[in-house]
């Protein structure tokens, strides 16, 4: 009994190590099944060990499942599950979420969603096939391919199982940041990290409760004989939908609802990142961060913004040509927050001879992918570009650049930044600065050709690119050259990860013991009575004198004035110096 | 420049430009291309001189850093943005003119099927209950129908060059993606509804029909060809498949 309770824990640290181990075991899981799907486009006679050739439909339940794991599992559970557990509790001077018993709930709900969705492939006919989009009627009915019967129905079932968990995790987030804050943590005091998390679990709630109702709409045309999403006579495989009553649905009716929670999903993927961004920029500046107030108020525009823009994906599915016009507007439009933080970013950093500590690497490493990723928005956000871009690889390269590799630099800026309140201990600093570099060029050699792919027409989801009949034969096996290059450096990209484990595993043993605040930093994290390997002062009352990252240069050197620190304390003997002296 | 060098061998990348409304297309894009490459290095300069300068903090204002660059990015991206809803009223806001060629596109697991209304310029009703590839009816047409018994049905598209093309595109079973990369073309066929599109190949010549929506596991194989010939040679080819196509 005492084992399970250790396992099942409500103590909101080490839920939040138990999100990012499910995180790290499924981006384990989707690196592997990419790396199969890279290896077996440009060499398709590849037989995989135990497995046999890759047909086909393995190769799409390769990409949905890879889809899948990644989006929800990876992007969504680490950024905003995993360290907002760790640490947003203490950043706003609380020692507990608002909810621990609902809190422990939501990643058991999101584990049991992980394991449903990995038993899809063992079905019979295996994971499902439609992407993880999954369009209907595909999606909505067995017949039109391997996967789309049972496997289809464990998808449906996991995702609303963690559709479940997020909101629950959501509101457990909001309540904990309305309600928690300490005796002086205003709503303008809040680290830039606290507004990401509390700006994507908005956008959760909402998100989240239309993916709900859409899979249970979903799972009733599929069940309950109903015809949200499928027309009257509609054919498929030999096997005629009739609609009982009146009329029939539209899968464009699926596009609108999946869209309206997708988009901002993506959203929830990065908001926490371009948080931690800010403000380890600010923190291994050695400043404040450029327009704070701004800042703040751009990453709410990115959160509502993010709720009006979901017809971009869907330029040429079939709406009124004049919803693309309006939509094309709106994305244009998130273009100007998304650049005011560029700026920022480039401010804070300007001049500054910032210290060069792994966290602050991939930092940079992720304002670099932010902005390569963020700046072919604006091409795919026009509907005429659309019309040669859509589904093609520009758009893969894309989402990777600024959702995957952005936002998975944001994660390992976290990792390193946040090891020693996991652990007590720091991370090698000369394997990460390796790990660092080698990730940097991995994921631009790897993401930057897939624009070229896609400028030269490949479209996505293509099982293969030899063997096809027709003029697009000939097309597809021009591109498979460039696709042996994308490979390779798929490959090196996911070895130089090897180094990020090995140096997990060998710091989580021998690493450097860390002081209560190695990075000299300002927030509420750091403070010695909220140390769970120093003093920890359970009871010790906490209260904010002053914003996050002061920092001030004085004639003696440079000072730091941590958000606990009293003001009287800081005129006088609280005063710490560093050993990095300005010139 | 190795930036001019550098965009203008991306677009060397693209398939051939085959239609009326494509060139304009590829300057739109080329000029975004140029706009996002020109805004990337600047970026990145300004974060690689600041990383390297001395070490100086000094009041700034957030007008200069912040407000007057957003105010340009606006500049710019309406503009693009207004190019491009130019570009995208003129192929979509409108249909295609009357005396425009009808031609059905159907999509169906996993080939595209052309159909061609003959004479009497109208189609023939459809209904899926009468379905049957295997009969020579792959599309179900009613022969119950008077404008049935004139439809002829390709399974490539061909089109006379310079003369414009009005597609109805519809799908029998799931979503599929009309794609035709050399004429700057893509819309779903979405079951349940007939999409129309309009376009005028210039250039004669095969090209590559794709699917770019996925649709099940033949998906990486379902294509057709698009042969593009001279008017003449498709008065020939119509009158040719039609009388082959009468009972």
């Amino acid at each position: 009994m005492t084992a399970l309770r250790r396992i099942i824990s409500t103590d909101h640290r080490i839920i939040g190590i138990q999100y990012l181990l499910l995180a790290l075991t499924s981006v384990a899981i989707g690196t592997t099944l990419s790396l199969v799907m890279r290896i077996h486009l440009v060499w398709p006679n590849w037989r995989l060990p135990l497995y046999g050739p890759i047909l086909p439909e393995d190769y799409l339940a390769l990409v949905t499942i890879h889809g899948t794991i990644m989006l929800f599992f990876v992007l969504t559970t680490a950024p905003q599950a995993g360290f907002s557990n760790l640490v947003l509790p203490a950043q706003i001077g609380a020692r507990r979420m608002a909810f621990p018993a609902a809190n422990a709930a939501s990643f058991w709900l999101t584990a049991a969603a992980l394991v449903v969705l990995s038993s899809s492939t063992f079905v019979p006919g295996g994971a499902p096939i439609s992407g993880w989009t999954a369009y209907p009627p595909l999606s909505a009915v067995p017949s039109a391919g391997p996967g789309q019967g049972a496997g289809m129905d464990f998808w449906l079932a996991s995702l609303a199982l963690f559709a479940i968990a997020s909101t629950i995790s959501s509101i457990n987030t909001l309540v904990t940041i309305i309600r928690l804050r300490c005796e002086g943590m205003t709503w303008e005091r809040l680290p830039l990290t606290v507004w990401g998390w509390f700006t994507a679990a908005l956008l959760s709630v909402i998100a989240f409760s239309v993916l709900l109702a859409a899979i249970l709409l979903l799972f009733c045309d599929r069940h309950a004989g109903t015809s949200f999403f499928l027309p009257a006579g509609d054919l498929v495989n030999g096997v005629l939908h009739t609609v009982h009553g009146k009329g029939g649905g539209s899968p464009l009716l699926w596009l609108h609802l999946f869209w309206f929670f997708g988009h901002p999903e993506v959203y929830i993927a990065i908001l926490p990142g371009l948080g931690v961004t800010s403000m380890l920029l600010a923190n291994f500046s050695f400043r404040r961060v450029f327009a704070y107030r701004t800042m703040i108020v751009t990453t709410l525009m990115i959160g509502f913004l993010g709720i009006l823009l979901w017809g971009h994906h869907m330029f040429v599915a079939g709406l009124n040509p004049f919803a693309a016009s309006a939509f094309s507007i709106s994305t244009m439009a998130i273009a100007l927050p998304a650049s005011a933080k560029v700026l920022s970013w480039l401010a804070t950093t300007w001049r500054s001879r910032p210290s060069y500590k792994t966290p602050m690497l991939f930092s940079l490493g992720f304002v670099s992918l932010f902005i390569a990723g963020g700046l072919t928005g604006p091409i795919l956000a026009q509907p005429i570009l659309d019309e040669y871009l859509h589904n093609t690889f520009f758009v893969v390269a894309h989402f990777h650049l600024i959702m995957a590799m952005a936002a998975i630099f944001g994660l390992y800026a976290a990792t390193y930044y946040w090891f020693p309140l996991m652990t007590g201990r720091l991370m090698s600093e000369v394997l990460g600065r390796w790990h660092f570099w080698l990730t940097l060029i991995g994921a631009y050699a790897t993401f930057v050709p897939m624009h070229l792919a896609g400028l030269a027409g490949e479209p996505r989801h293509y099982a293969q690119l030899t063997g096809v009949p027709n003029a697009a034969g000939v097309m597809l096996a021009r591109l498979v050259p460039l696709n042996r290059f994308i490979t390779y450096s798929a490959l090196f990209l996911a070895t130089a990860q090897l180094l990020f484990l090995w140096n997990l595993a060998r710091s989580l043993r021998r690493g450097s013991p860390a002081s209560s605040n190695p990075w000299l930093a300002t927030t509420l994290e750091w403070h010695p009575a909220l140390n769970p390997f120093g003093q920890a002062a359970p009871d010790e009352p906490l209260a904010v004198h002053r914003s996050p990252c002061q920092y001030e240069i004085t004639p003696s050197g440079e000072l730091f004035l941590p958000q606990w620190a009293p003001d009287t304390l800081a005129d006088t003997t609280g005063e710490v110096t560093f050993d990095t002296k300005p010139e | 420049m190795p930036g001019l060098f550098a965009v203008t061998s991306l677009l060397s990348l693209l398939p051939a430009d085959a239609s009326a409304h494509g060139p304009a297309l590829d300057r739109q894009l080329l000029l975004s291309l140029w706009i996002v490459l020109a805004l990337f290095a600047l970026a990145h300069i300004i974060l690689l001189v600041g990383l390297v300068a001395r070490r100086h903090s000094a009041q700034r204002s957030i007008w200069h850093v912040e407000y007057v660059p957003l105010l340009a990015l606006a500049v710019l991206f309406a503009v693009l943005t207004i190019r491009a809803e130019r570009l995208w009223a003129a192929t979509r806001y409108t249909g295609a003119s009357l005396t425009a060629l009808q031609v059905e596109v159907t999509g169906v697991q996993f080939s595209w099927y052309f159909r061609y209304p003959g004479t009497d310029a109208t189609f023939g009703r459809t209904q899926p209950q009468l379905v049957a590839p295997g009969e020579g009816n792959p599309l179900g047409i009613d022969p119950a129908d008077p404008h049935s018994a004139d439809d002829m049905i390709s399974s490539q598209l061909v089109l006379p060059a310079g003369r414009e093309v009005d597609l109805a595109i519809r799908s029998q079973d799931v979503i599929h993606g009309f794609s035709v990369p050399e004429m700057r073309l893509k819309q779903n066929a979405v079951p349940g509804e007939t999409i129309h599109i309009h376009f005028t190949p210039t250039a004669t010549g095969t090209y590559a029909i794709l699917c770019t929506q996925v649709c099940g596991m033949g998906h990486y194989r379902m294509n057709a060809n698009l042969r593009v010939v001279t008017p003449p040679d498709f008065d020939h080819w119509l009158a040719q498949r039609e009388k082959a196509a009468q009972p």
